[in-house]
């Protein structure tokens, strides 16, 4: 173990590493939490032009149904890591095309009013029945235990997070960036209506689109529920610093949204270690900052 | 069996509205396989309009759009192009977010019969060397333009819907889209054509069809220009 220290200037406080790495791993979790769903929400403003306030309700959801999946069907984390996000996905196809496909030519506002009634109504629901108190879930016995770094340990399932939350997120640029898929998809963005009248079917892209989103959020809650416990309350508490990831990063921009997320995770962590009473406003500092500096974010398109 | 003698494409008595606005009041006209056809009229007689309608792209249309004996009027746009017509929006409609390689390969190919990427790149040389682009919109407006008709080449569509292609474009280039388009015409495309500067239009069509205030006024063929051109003067206050 060694110490390191800040320069006299910024107080020249010393902190042993060990405190150190495990708040800088503590900052990588929640950035991975931050990336997944800030993604999905760049993925559902982009192609949507909706700012999807139910996206911590859905996120919690994605809990929840592995919670039931392992209390009535006794199916563990592995198989309500791909099936709570089709589930979830499957009532985002449905949102969308009961809801959401009338407000895409009205303003932003009632898209967002709309979301946020949506997740006032899913966590009252959720809460009506199973209280407020957070529900155990259990970890997969193949993630238990850790590795001993030398200089820090390292739980596996933390490590499994952190590695899970990177492939989703490079695995979701790679196919909007790079491939057939991710060119219609950008394209619409741009002008659904020529790209339609090219053949390809837009609005169906959309509706999958928002399933899409949704299940990455309903994938984080699965990830979350053997870390936090499975509450109804665990999706809201965690959207408002997600927008601002979301805000800082650029609304919208699907790499602003991966480098955001992960960023000010560890940005949070090391406020931690550094100067622990800033450590919850951190985020919205730098929000305020980037809203004088750079209104359309770091990574922004369009000014 | 398709009749041959009828039309590729038939319009009889479209409207079209854009909001509350009636904009095109029963348009009549048609496109024989293989012709190149040209609307002309001033700006706002509903020539981009009956191109967009004939896409299915304006928020309401009535009337009858026949494409080879079916009846689109009541088809979404993505199943018009799947019939087998294709826009060249007047627009241009190059993606910035695409690069140029991705803008030309955009459009899916819904039938066979499109031309290869090879051939494509024959009409259009400047294209290849600029493929490694890395956004579309860099390219000039000319080479935007070649993208723009390049693209709906591959999809095998039949029926290419060209609004205003030499719109800005310098007297060279204009050259050139006039060959491209004289070469489609040779390897079998039907191309409807829009127009304000009929000095080019002479260079490539068959027929003319005029519109003035959302309806067909006049129409006659190429070899019946010289005889027109007086009348068409006055149509277009040129």
């Amino acid at each position: 173990m060694f110490e390191i220290c800040l320069p006299v200037l910024l107080g020249g406080k010393c902190i042993p590493s060990g405190a150190l790495f495990g708040q800088l791993l503590i900052g990588l979790i929640n950035g991975s939490f931050y990336a997944l769903l800030s993604l999905g929400l760049a993925v559902i403003f982009g192609m949507l032009n909706i700012i999807n306030f139910s996206h911590g309700a859905q996120y919690m959801l994605g809990a929840f149904v592995a919670y039931l999946m392992l209390q009535y069907s006794g199916l563990g984390y592995w198989p309500a890591l791909i099936i709570a996000p089709l589930i979830v996905g499957l009532t985002g196809v449905i949102i969308e095309r009961v809801f959401l496909q009338w407000l895409y030519k009205l303003d932003h506002l009632y898209g967002l009013l709309l979301t946020f009634g949506l997740a006032l109504i899913i966590e009252g629901v959720v809460r009506n029945q199973y209280g407020s108190a957070g529900l155990p879930y259990t970890m997969p016995d193949s993630l238990r235990g850790g590795q001993n770094l030398g200089f820090m340990f390292l739980p596996n399932y933390r490590a499994w997070v952190i590695v899970a939350s990177l492939g989703v997120c490079i695995g979701t640029w790679f196919v909007i960036e790079r491939t057939r898929l991710g060119a219609y998809l950008r394209a619409a963005t741009e002008n659904p209506t020529l790209v339609r009248a090219f053949g390809i079917n837009v609005p169906v892209m959309i509706t999958l689109t928002y399933g899409f989103g949704v299940a990455l959020a309903a994938f984080a809650g699965v990830m979350a529920a053997p870390i936090y416990n499975v509450s109804p309350q665990m999706g809201s508490e965690l959207i408002i610093v997600v927008f601002a990831v979301v805000v800082i990063g650029g609304m919208g921009s699907i790499l602003g949204a991966i480098v955001t997320g992960f960023g000010l995770g560890v940005v949070e962590g090391l406020t931690k270690v550094f100067f622990p009473e800033a450590s919850n406003t951190v985020i919205f500092v730098i929000m305020a900052i980037v809203l004088l500096v750079r209104p359309a974010g770091l990574f922004g398109r369009r000014a | 069996m398709l009749d041959v003698t009828a039309p590729l494409l038939a319009v009889k008595e479209l409207q079209a509205w854009y909001g509350e606005s009636h904009i095109l009041h029963g348009v009549d006209f048609d496109v024989r396989e293989g012709e190149v056809v040209t609307l002309l009229g001033r700006n706002g007689a509903g020539k981009t309009t009956t191109m967009k309608s004939i896409m299915g792209i304006v928020g309401q249309r009535t009337g009858s759009v026949r494409f080879e004996g079916n009846e689109l009027i009541g088809k979404q746009s993505n199943q018009i192009a799947r019939a087998g017509i294709a826009l060249c929006p007047e627009e241009r409609g190059i993606f910035a977010s695409l690069s140029v390689e991705e803008n030309l390969l955009l459009p899916p190919v819904i039938r066979p019969g499109g031309l290869s990427l090879d051939k494509i790149f024959e009409l259009f040389p400047n294209l290849k060397e600029r493929l490694g682009s890395s956004q579309g919109t860099k390219l000039s407006g000319g080479e935007q333009q070649m993208l723009a008709i390049g693209r709906i080449l591959r999809t095998g569509a039949r029926l290419l819907l060209l609004d205003e292609p030499t719109e800005g474009l310098a007297p060279v280039i204009i050259q050139q889209i006039g060959k491209t388009i004289r070469s489609l015409k040779q390897q079998g495309f039907t191309i409807l054509l829009v127009e304000q500067n009929f000095r080019f239009a002479s260079t490539v069509a068959d027929r003319y069809y005029v519109m003035e205030h959302g309806r067909i006024i006049d129409q006659f063929s190429n070899s019946e220009l010289d005889a027109n051109v007086e009348k068409l003067h006055e149509y277009l206050g040129v």
